[in-house]
């Protein structure tokens, strides 16, 4: 196996597992986030638009990890340096 | 589903876009009868086919491959050796939308019963962006809106004019995100000194212990960083799916993704304001702010 075809298959195979690793956890956390603010919000219904504001900051919070593992899989999927690289090294 | 049914004005009609033309316009005209009023039925119009074809245009013409052109290299205009790219000319573009949406409702401002529809929804705005910072940081939101109402009605509007064809938002463009969550990182020094003095805000980077000091210096980066890659991704993400969606299924299934692309672009908005008002209130005042005025 040379080079790029290693280069290319381990990078599709990388950005696979980044978005899938990085979204099994925040999507856990939101998960739990959103049914322990439902139940909050069950229980006092008064406070309910403090809760939810608190949700979505505490949701941001949670889901700025799988943006980062996004944001990295975008960058091996379309701006790839080592493939970049290795496509410039077979042409010369 | 490619079949080629006719030709028009040399373009090729396949079945897909033929039914996908249909379905739209089932929607429109099922629209016009379900509401009862013309301001609601041109904005309903207006939505449908600005999200149709934005979603098309965003998920590029050739259906063939991803169309993932860098918004900031995209060349608009050519002014002698200066080339102004996407992310600067859209930007105006937002820039002058707001501002003359501010110098119309501003113009002849009322105080009496007749006051126009625009300056009742500015207020509406501007009270709303008001009681949400009071509620956040505690504190005399007259110091906090002009750069936090800035923060919410720029990125909102950029997020919300991507249903306009041909319009790229300036916030799916990581300059434009790490411009903004520079702004936070400058201003809370300067917001928490406001509040607490030199040495009250020095104060917070030994809290609880000195032995959290450098997490604490490493906690303001992570926040900055977090702040600008959280919009970047989430806006690039709605232009991702809607270029995937355009190449599986093109001409009718990224229009519901695109109008849901509307909702989590307020929501985007709403929640980098709020992230900056905690991030730059977190030094908080010495004493509790209340609202005399009772503006809200």
């Amino acid at each position: 196996m040379d080079a790029i075809t290693l280069i290319g298959a381990m990078s599709v195979l990388a950005a696979g597992l980044c978005i899938a690793l990085g979204g099994i956890g925040p999507a856990l956390g939101e998960g739990n986030a959103a049914a322990n603010a439902l139940r909050a919000m069950a229980q006092q219904p008064d406070e309910s638009s403090n809760i939810t504001r608190t949700l979505f900051v505490a949701m941001a919070m949670v889901e700025s990890t799988a943006i980062y593992a996004f944001v990295v899989t975008v960058l091996i999927m379309y701006f790839n340096p080592f493939w970049n690289y290795a496509v410039e090294m077979a042409s010369k | 589903m490619n079949t080629i049914l006719f030709q028009i004005f040399g373009y090729d009609v396949s079945v897909e876009i033929l039914f996908s033309i249909m379905i739209v316009a089932a929607f429109c005209i099922g629209s016009l009868f379900w509401i009862r009023n013309t301001i609601g039925r041109i904005f309903v119009l207006f939505l449908i086919l600005s999200a149709w074809f934005s979603s098309i245009t965003t998920g590029g013409e050739n259906t063939s491959g991803l169309n993932l052109q860098n918004v900031d290299t995209m060349p608009i205009l050519t002014l002698g050796p200066i080339t102004i790219g996407g992310t600067v000319f859209y930007s105006w573009l937002v820039m002058a939308v707001l501002t003359i949406l501010a110098w119309m409702a501003t113009r002849n401002l009322r105080s009496t019963l007749k006051v126009s529809g625009l300056q009742t929804a500015m207020e509406a705005v501007v009270r709303t962006i008001r009681s949400q910072i009071i509620d956040v940081s505690g504190d005399n939101p007259t110091h906090y809106i002009p750069i936090m109402g800035t923060f919410f009605l720029f990125i909102g509007m950029s997020n919300l004019m991507t249903i306009i064809p041909w319009f790229r938002a300036p916030t799916a463009s990581l300059s434009t995100t790490a411009a903004f969550s520079l702004c936070v990182f400058c201003a809370m020094p300067i917001y928490g000194i406001r509040n607490a003095g030199l040495k009250g805000y020095l104060k917070k980077y030994i809290e609880p212990t000195p032995i959290m000091l450098p997490l604490n210096i490493l906690s303001d980066f992570s926040s900055t960083f977090s702040l600008a890659f959280r919009l970047y991704g989430n806006m690039l993400s709605g232009a991702i799916i809607a270029s995937v969606l355009m190449m599986l299924a093109p001409f009718l299934v990224p229009l519901p993704m695109q109008i849901l692309g509307l909702i989590t672009g307020t929501i985007q908005a709403y929640i980098f304001a709020l992230l900056a008002i905690v991030y730059v209130s977190s030094v908080g005042p010495q004493k509790p702010f209340t609202d005399q005025l009772n503006f809200y």
